[in-house]
């Protein structure tokens, strides 16, 4: 049976004292103002535009990273930007505590690997490698060598929808 | 074994039994898109189908225009017309920009009954909830998806029972006793379940105050909050379809992954504080500080209904908006701007001071109607206050009364009892 191991290089999203932010909504990740664009090059350079301290994410995030988010991250609309924002930068996908439903649905669509992990606050240092096994829904830091589970764990549907390369691309 | 609401109504849409935790493609009755995600929805399916692909089933399919109606910019014209360009083409009905708020037209045209299951990029669409349907909204590759198959894979959630007691004090309506209940689960507290409301403080509600407490299910990141319809919005529901309008009702022995009461007592007007709707404290408590206020805003899916507006009202009858401060009225759809004109509202809200627009969202989406500046303070009907959402002010969340008694008084107030 194929693996499908997802590695990328971890770019939390923190406040002051370094704890993974909770709440990040769709707002902060891809702002209203910019609903009417449709052009997925067009909306990588509104990625998080009205998170504070990381209206910069767009030039700062290197491809080949994995959003880390603490609780109900994309919590709010259902605006599918905030999800093809981070694709159209290159990012792996989301790791959080939780993903909002809506938001984790667009990303499962749009083939974006998201795994929800519960103990994963104090476990990532920025550019940590980290490595998402969808089938077993585990993730592994490299770097501290610790495995943790997903939970609940990535869906049947999840890994189908991503085998075939988006919902969109289903038979 | 027995069934909660969600698994009955997925087993009955399905004809085989869903438990909680099952995987399963759903069939939706109504899938619709609005403005805003409908021409993504048309690109990707015209991607991803081709240029002459079918739909499922045209008039289970409809467009609503209602983020940013009439389109203010060449950006949501255009995607506007994207849309009315693919419906014509394909027999599909549209809801154009003088219609009002999609989810409040499917139950207003009786598509939204008991037991169907519709989906719509727009967050809110759980609002179905509150005629027992399942409504969710959904991002544009769903919606996509589902007009060309019909269907949407669900993961069947499991169900939070939530028993609330208490009471609607003289001065509270639905909006209090629903900031109430999303103060103690917080944002995200009933992440991906689904919850069956009952008790007789919700029981009691009228179809208006159950669609204000169903909106903002979201705002606890729930998949659909579903409050059982009673005899009265049965009755509702049956003046608007010949279908037939039967409730779903949760086996005794269903199970529950958790089953919470919650006392609520005597439930005064409640206010949420920027920049969280689940920020809330009384307005009484905030009133002592003192919070000078700009604007307030009535409208929106989860406060927009002709009750609302006659409960703001109600506080403006012997006073107008207080000087150097503006209120702004949005109804939900082109039935309730009729109903406010017809009761004589308008005149009233006019010779109050008020500013009154046409039928849409107004004041949430796109920001059409509110936006505030740095600095500024609002007061607002809605279901959201995130930081940066309707410009660089801030905004808080309350019932009508409570925004009308602020508004006349240029303060966040207490409203009075008006029932």
């Amino acid at each position: 049976m194929s693996r499908m191991r997802i590695t990328g290089s971890a770019f939390p999203l923190v406040d002051a004292s370094g704890a993974l932010l909770d709440n990040i909504d769709t707002d902060m990740i891809f702002h209203n103002r910019w609903l009417h664009i449709t052009e997925l090059s067009e909306m990588a350079q509104h990625a998080l535009g009205n998170l504070e301290g990381y209206e910069d994410f767009a030039a700062r995030v290197k491809p080949g990273s994995w959003v880390v988010a603490g609780r109900n991250f994309g919590a709010g609309s259902s605006r599918q930007q905030a999800v093809d924002c981070f694709k159209a930068l290159g990012c792996v996908g989301v790791i959080a505590i939780s993903v909002a439903p809506i938001y984790l649905r667009n990303a499962i669509n749009a083939a974006m690997p998201a795994a929800q992990i519960p103990d994963l606050a104090g476990a990532v240092e920025p550019g940590d490698v980290l490595a998402l096994d969808m089938e077993a829904g585990t993730l592994t830091n490299e770097r501290t060598n610790t495995v943790l589970q997903a939970e609940p764990p990535i869906s049947s549907v999840q890994v189908e929808i991503y085998r075939a390369g988006g919902l969109l691309r289903m038979e | 074994m027995g069934q909660t609401i969600i698994e009955k109504l997925a087993s009955a849409k399905l004809g085989s039994p869903a438990a909680a935790g099952d995987v399963v493609w759903l069939p939706q009755d109504v899938v619709t898109a609005r403005d805003f995600g409908g021409a993504n929805v048309v690109k990707n399916f015209l991607a991803a189908y081709g240029a002459d692909a079918a739909v499922f089933n045209a008039d289970g399919i409809r467009f609503t225009f209602d983020c940013n109606a009439p389109a203010n910019t060449a950006g949501y014209a255009t995607n506007q017309q994207i849309c009315r360009d693919f419906a014509r083409q394909r027999g599909i009905t549209v809801h154009d920009v003088d219609a009002g708020i999609g989810s409040h037209l499917l139950i207003e045209q009786g598509l939204a009954l008991p037991g169907i299951t519709a989906i719509g990029t727009d967050s809110h669409y759980n609002i179905l909830g509150a005629v027992g349907a399942l409504g969710q909204g959904m991002g544009d590759v769903d919606v996509a998806y589902a007009f060309h198959t019909g269907q949407v894979w669900f993961e069947v959630p499991a169900t939070v029972r939530v028993n609330v007691s208490g009471k609607l004090a003289p001065n509270a309506s639905a909006k209090d006793l629903t900031l109430a209940i999303v103060h103690h689960f917080g944002s995200g507290g009933l992440l991906g379940r689904a919850v069956e409301f009952y008790g007789d403080v919700v029981e009691t509600l009228d179809l208006p105050g159950r669609i204000t407490l169903a909106s903002m299910a979201t705002e606890m990141s729930a998949v659909i909050a579903i409050i059982p319809p009673g005899a009265s919005v049965l009755d509702w529901l049956g003046g608007r379809t010949n279908s037939p309008v039967e409730t779903i009702t949760a086996d005794p022995d269903a199970k529950y992954v958790e089953e919470v009461t919650l006392d609520l007592g005597v439930i005064e007007p409640m206010i949420a504080e920027p920049y969280s709707p689940a920020s809330v404290r009384p307005v009484r408590i905030v009133a002592e500080e003192g919070v000078r206020i700009d604007t307030g805003f009535i409208g929106s899916c989860t406060n927009g209904r002709f009750e609302d507006f006659n409960e703001g009202y109600a506080q403006l009858e012997d006073g107008g908006v207080a000087a150097g401060v503006t209120l702004k009225l949005v109804p939900a759809t082109r039935e309730v701007y009729g109903q406010i004109l017809s009761e004589g509202l308008i005149e009233g809200f006019f010779q109050a001071g008020a500013l009154i627009h046409n039928q849409g969202c107004g004041g949430c989406a796109a920001g059409q109607v509110g936006m505030t500046g740095e600095g500024e303070v609002q007061v607002s009907t809605s279901n959201r206050n995130f930081r940066g959402k309707q410009g660089a002010g801030r905004t808080y969340l309350a019932s009508p009364a409570t925004v009308a008694a602020s508004v006349r008084a240029g303060r966040i107030t207490v409203p009075e009892a008006k029932r």
